[in-house]
């Protein structure tokens, strides 16, 4: 990234609490239907699949009654230093629209890759094969998401369409576009969830649970200690899912580190 | 019934031999070519290729052969810039050699991105802040280049130099050689520093980032050092097998000494900076991240024995070997050091490729394997048998040895 991170007057985040999350996956068929991503011809080839947003299991390590575990939701932390913008060719990914939703242009992306190598959340996904929707199930598919072709790389969006309808929907009411209340504009995955699990607003507005979340002692975002600066939000009262949103050396405590700069060409 | 064709006073195997080898060749081309077909038609599906794996067996080999081609830019420089006379005799070879790598791996990557037909784009769109645009700017700059330089010397051809015109453009190309050798010079350091780029500016991947001086990560430096300290031996080792195919002398063993100076010398500044950087990388880059050294080696195929093969074995060994005169100046160990050095090479390209992938980077992740499958192996022989190609018919009918015609008579 050239230059100092550029801000927003809106930050669209999320804060995802992991001890009400229980791992049923109702998030990722929602985002998977809501985003017209195709059904998988063999989804055997765990590493081949397409997830926008994937569930983790974590796992404490330790044996019988000791053991628990935790569910991660990760969608794209869409990052206030994300390390694909700067490196992709075609300037096919930005983070330069009001938001700070890290974009992608499907028909400018020519698939060489170098954004999945470089994010570290496994968060971009690239079209091994053409899309294909078996007869009927083409049926649906959503009008306001195109379909990526074999050979582009895409990933999750918060659902900016939903945002672009909002907003939409907020002019025709005479309101700002640009002040939307909360709930005016949530990811497909938001709504899903069964639990109330992931909330999603605007980071910036102290009007938006999301805001107060993020501030929560319990709050740490995955890997912030690379200096990504991502924009969702992860919360746990037990300090073992806490300590494995990032790598801590055996004498660090938990959350104590300070992030890195994060990249330094360009 | 091709003989006035071959280069005059150097007798060549009877064509019936060299078409039978040109059908072996063939053969690959075709294995290739097969699975070249299918990645169009059917895309980079058919690879084994993952979404951790967006890089793999292609580009490791295109990083690799293009370190190993360094040695057309470095003799260039060295021959037309700082006037190293003697290396006149092998400059021709390394030009061949440096078009077959650069073209090569353009036909690899012309497979490895999801959409060929979209490849433009990162000309088009380019994105001034990434690596990448760098990479691709200079090696389609360097790879005309190098096309420029191969004219000369096939206008060298016996049939072809009798037409005045031909003679005389010749004669031209040769006369404003030094100007491409700068450009050369100039474009590959920057592409061979910029692929090293490429892995250490990725600040999210701990396995290949690396801090820097201003915007280039050390990695820049050292994918620059690293090709010119292998890339005149490969020229070398590529010219000692053709005299072990075609059975003549081409090259006197005391140029071939020389190239391995060459690198040896270039050894000797990378070597103990690769050293210093693994040192830093391990104690500085890592703690900071919060990780230390063990984790990010795991197991036999992604353990540590990759690195210190790669800096002890292939890199201070030959680097030793190559700056002792003795040693330097017995064929049997020039050429051991000279394979040293080159597989050294090839794993630091392969270690930053793949390695840096299979590494998980969230804490809950687990390592990956990667196996490359035939649609990945044979483009890979394709480029190989193509540039085998190449190399036999500029040897069998291009005057590319300047002292083939006096080795052979004082033998």
């Amino acid at each position: 990234m050239s230059g100092a991170q550029q801000s927003f007057k809106i930050l669209w985040g999320m804060a995802i609490d992991l001890d009400k999350c229980t791992g049923c996956g109702a998030c990722m068929v929602a985002c998977q239907a809501e985003n017209n991503l195709a059904p998988e011809k063999d989804a055997s080839k765990k590493q081949r699949v397409m997830n926008w947003l994937k569930v983790f299991e974590l796992s404490n390590g330790k044996p019988f009654p000791d053991h628990d575990t935790a569910y991660l939701p990760r969608p794209c932390q869409q990052c206030g230093n994300p390390a694909c913008v700067p490196v992709c060719p075609a300037t096919v990914t930005k983070k330069d629209e009001e938001g700070g939703i890290i974009s992608q242009v499907y028909p400018r992306c020519f698939g060489c890759r170098y954004c999945m190598a470089a994010c570290p959340y496994k968060a971009r996904y690239f079209n091994w094969y053409d899309p294909e929707w078996p007869q009927g199930w083409d049926k649906t598919l959503s009008p306001d998401v195109s379909v990526r072709p074999r050979g582009v790389v895409e990933k999750c969006t918060f659902c900016h369409h939903r945002w672009m309808k909002a907003k939409d929907k907020a002019r025709v009411a005479g309101n700002d576009p640009y002040d939307l209340p909360e709930g005016a504009y949530v990811t497909s995955c938001t709504e899903a969830c069964p639990n109330g699990a992931i909330v999603f607003g605007d980071l910036n507005n102290p009007k938006h649970l999301v805001h107060k979340l993020a501030h929560s002692e319990y709050a740490f975002r995955l890997l912030e200690r690379l200096g990504m600066d991502p924009q969702v939000y992860y919360l746990s009262r037990r300090e073992w899912v806490r300590r494995l949103g990032n790598h801590h050396l055996e004498n660090e405590k938990t959350g104590e580190f300070t992030p890195l700069g994060g990249g330094h060409h360009g | 019934m091709d003989k006035a064709l071959l280069p005059e006073g150097c007798p060549r195997c009877s064509l019936g031999k060299f078409l039978i080898w040109m059908a072996i060749l063939g053969v690959v081309l075709a294995w290739g070519g097969y699975w070249m077909a299918r990645i169009f038609l059917f895309g980079i599906g058919e690879t084994a290729l993952d979404n951790t794996f967006g890089f793999g067996l292609w580009i490791t080999f295109d990083l690799a052969v293009i370190a190993l081609g360094a040695g057309a830019f470095f003799t260039g420089l060295l021959r037309y810039i700082l006037n190293i006379d003697p290396l006149k005799y092998i400059i021709n070879l390394a030009v061949i050699i440096g078009f077959i790598c650069y073209s090569g791996a353009m036909i690899v990557l012309a497979l490895d991105v999801g959409q060929p037909l979209r490849s433009w784009f990162g000309f088009w769109h380019a994105n001034v802040h990434s690596m990448l645009v760098e990479v691709m700017f200079c090696i389609t700059c360097y790879l005309m280049v190098l096309a420029i330089e191969y004219v000369p010397i096939i206008l060298e051809n016996r049939q072809l130099n009798k037409i005045p015109f031909l003679h005389n453009l010749a004669h031209n190309f040769h006369l404003i050689m030094p100007l491409f050798a700068g450009m050369g010079a100039f474009l590959s350091f920057f592409h061979q520093g910029s692929l090293g780029g490429m892995y250490g500016v990725l600040f999210s991947r701990p396995y290949a980032y690396r801090p820097g001086f201003f915007i280039w990560p050390w990695t820049f430096f050292l994918f620059v050092l690293s090709a010119v300290a292998s890339g005149p031996v490969f020229t070398m080792l590529i010219a000692t097998i053709i005299e072990k195919a075609s059975g003549r002398k081409l090259v006197d063993f005391k140029i071939k000494a020389l190239m391995g100076k060459i690198a040896g010398t270039m050894l000797l500044v990378y070597v103990p900076f690769k050293i210093m950087d693994t040192w830093g990388w391990a104690t500085s880059v890592l703690p900071e991240m919060g990780l230390t050294f063990g984790e990010l080696f795991h197991g036999v195929i992604y353990g540590q024995w990759q690195l210190w093969t790669e800096i002890f074995i292939c890199g201070v060994i030959p680097m030793i070997m190559l700056n002792v005169k003795s040693i330097r100046e017995n064929p049997t160990w020039l050429y051991t050091a000279a394979i040293l050095d080159c597989i050294g090479v090839s794993i630091n390209r392969y270690v930053f490729t793949v390695q840096s992938l299979a590494a998980p980077v969230m804490p809950f992740d687990k390592w990956e394997i990667y196996i490359p499958n035939q649609a990945e192996w044979a483009p890979t022989f394709l480029v190989i048998a193509y540039g085998a190609v190449l190399i036999s018919l500029s040897y069998r009918y291009l005057p590319i040895f300047p002292q083939e015609r006096a080795l052979n008579a004082a033998k």
